[in-house]
């Protein structure tokens, strides 16, 4: 019998398919360890060659350095507020969009999809100048408008995320409150969109980490530095006092962890929402 | 359908079907203000500024096809298209072929599978700048763990940021440690390939190889095609990860672009264009060829998805 060739070869398999897996994992997670723990080292300890990848000691010095250098509490607030408004807006409008593509039927519905889809496609450079031009001619670049006010209208990939959830909800449903004498915002907002909340939330966790993350709009429409964003303020905090690699890593950190906070909290909508995008 | 009765629409509020375009419109009325403000007049606004003059400060000036024809001869547009192709030509197979091979790593029956996906994910979360600045240290030459690494192989050590040959690369290397998203997307399209497929596959005596060459791979192609299409349009608009790279800490100023320009890709100088130097038509001007090269790819590419795409199973 040939079993313990067999076993043997089951055992080498065994190995070999953890190393492999951990091996993508390390590559993958490996950068994000070495922002945590450099942002926990002293200084000393940073500059040390070769780069050493545990700190000797643990210490807080670089968040307080952090945190003293530039007005991280502030940028903290001035991201909440442009990402909690863009989220609001998000949950407001593109599910109203999606309604209307999914489940009224209407003539011009087909047409609204198409472009829909297109508006995905199209590079935001082209859009860039002619709407800073219409928030300058509004008076509103330095403001928070041009950042908040598109998620009030509606974004196109949520819209079509959601509409491809709603499609799956019966339409059964809907008649029956239709015949009730419900109103159809009525039927939307307390039977439909309900049912869709696993697309809702995936909706706003997505816009809120982009536009935690947002860097280009931003960067163009926001000048005062009392006004900066969190990525705005780390971009220019950079090299301002020369280049100070420990309150910079410890100030990446404290910008990535309520993104990393939603992403565990909320991590199989993500999956979802990714897959979801690949739908044909 | 040809045998559904027409039903006839008029927008009258009394009518049935004049009903329902006003309902459908009412619903899909932020979008269609939406729509109409910030994509529709934008875009023809900018074709409109590519053949003009203008800045911030100064309305614009009618001037024909002179945008263009600047391009034509002026170097640094041709070496920021040059940056950004070379990312484009390097990054889509690339991306493609990590994404494809780490899928079927995260298919593998191990335990804490679910784990490794979140963690593979993880890097697209990091704020791009984060993840810049994140990169600019790893990449240091005298403190930086790359280099470290690669001493441990004996694997010669570039300077990363500061030789110009390496710059691009370094660019593409940020942009790469954010695939997690592409694959997952084909982690998703690996579990949805028929299992009687491979096990059929196997009774034929195909090997592993063979079963991803006559399987997976046909299986999956209209998952590729959309990852072809998202990527590219995705590398051919790189800004960030450049745009942090290059930044130059002494001047802390936004026109740098890299040693020897190598981090200037066609957004990066785009944006120069339009918000450094206030040559909006210029910039408007290049905008434009980067809507039609990427219309005219898109399309090139969904026309050849009928040589090599298949729908539902694959056939033998």
């Amino acid at each position: 019998m040939a079993a313990p060739v067999i076993s043997l070869q089951r055992g080498v398999n065994w190995v070999a398919q953890r190393a492999v897996t951990i091996l993508l994992v390390a590559v993958f997670v490996f950068p994000f360890v070495v922002m945590l723990t450099t942002a926990f080292k002293p200084t000393d300890d940073i500059f040390s060659a070769p780069p050493e990848l545990w700190p000797r000691t643990w210490t807080l010095e670089q968040f307080m350095l952090a945190v003293n250098q530039f007005p991280f509490f502030r940028y903290l607030a001035n991201t909440l507020l442009i990402s909690g408004l863009s989220v609001a807006g998000t949950l407001l409008a593109s599910p109203l969009v999606a309604y209307s593509l999914a489940k009224l039927e209407w003539p011009g519905r087909n047409l609204l999809f198409v472009t829909v889809l297109a508006t995905m496609m199209l590079p935001p450079q082209v859009t860039l100048i002619p709407v800073y031009m219409l928030w300058n001619g509004l008076g509103a670049t330095n403001s928070y408008l041009p950042l908040v006010v598109p998620a009030f209208l509606g974004t196109p990939f949520f819209i079509f995320m959601i509409r491809q959830f709603l499609l799956a909800v019966p339409d059964e449903l809907i008649e029956a409150a239709r015949i009730d004498g419900a109103s159809e915002l009525r039927i939307c907002w307390t039977i439909v969109l309900p049912i869709a909340r696993p697309a809702l939330i995936t909706s706003a966790v997505f816009q809120f980490v982009w536009t935690w993350t947002d860097f280009l709009n931003p960067l163009i429409y926001l000048n005062d530095s009392d006004k900066y964003t969190l990525s705005i303020g780390l971009y220019s905090f950079f090299g301002q006092h020369g280049v100070q690699w420990g309150p910079l890593m410890a100030a990446c950190v404290l910008f990535t962890l309520p993104a990393v906070v939603i992403y565990i909290a909320a991590q199989r909508y993500f999956v979802g929402g990714i897959a979801a995008g690949a739908v044909k | 359908m040809p045998n559904r009765p027409k039903r006839s629409f008029r927008l009258r509020p009394d009518l049935p079907g004049g009903r329902a375009l006003f309902k459908g419109l009412a619903f899909a009325s932020p979008f269609l203000i939406g729509f109409a403000v910030f994509f529709a007049w934008p875009i023809l606004a900018s074709g409109y500024y590519s053949l003009t003059d203008f800045s911030l400060f100064q309305p614009p000036k009618f001037v024909g096809l002179a945008n263009y024809q600047r391009m034509l001869i002026d170097a640094k547009f041709w070496k920021s298209l040059y940056n950004t192709l070379f990312l484009t030509v390097t990054g889509v197979p690339l991306s493609l072929a990590i994404a494809l091979a780490g899928a079927h790593v995260l298919n593998l029956p191990v335990r804490g599978q679910p784990l490794f996906r979140a963690l593979v994910y993880l890097p697209t979360i990091i704020p791009v700048v984060a993840g810049g600045f994140l990169w600019r240290w790893l990449l240091n030459a005298q403190y930086g763990f790359v280099n470290e690494i690669l001493r441990w192989f004996s694997i010669p050590q570039p300077n990363w940021l500061v030789e110009p040959a390496w710059g691009s690369i370094s660019v593409l290397l940020v942009s790469l440690w954010t695939v997690g998203g592409t694959m997952l997307i084909y982690l998703a399209a690996l579990k949805d390939v028929p299992q009687d497929l491979y096990e059929a596959a196997a009774i034929d005596g195909a090997g592993p190889w063979r079963r991803f060459v006559y399987v997976t791979w046909p299986t999956i192609s209209s998952v590729t095609l959309f990852q072809i299409v998202v990527l590219l349009i995705a590398y051919l608009q790189i800004f960030t990860q450049p745009f942090v790279l290059a930044k130059d800490p002494g001047i802390g100023s936004s026109t740098s672009s890299g040693p020897g320009d190598s981090m200037l890709t066609y957004s990066v100088y785009l944006f120069q264009n339009a918000f450094l130097f206030l040559k909006m038509g210029y910039a408007s001007a290049m905008a434009w060829m980067l809507l039609v090269v990427t219309l005219a790819v898109t399309l090139v590419l969904l026309w050849s998805s009928r040589f090599w795409v298949h729908n539902g199973r694959a056939r033998d």
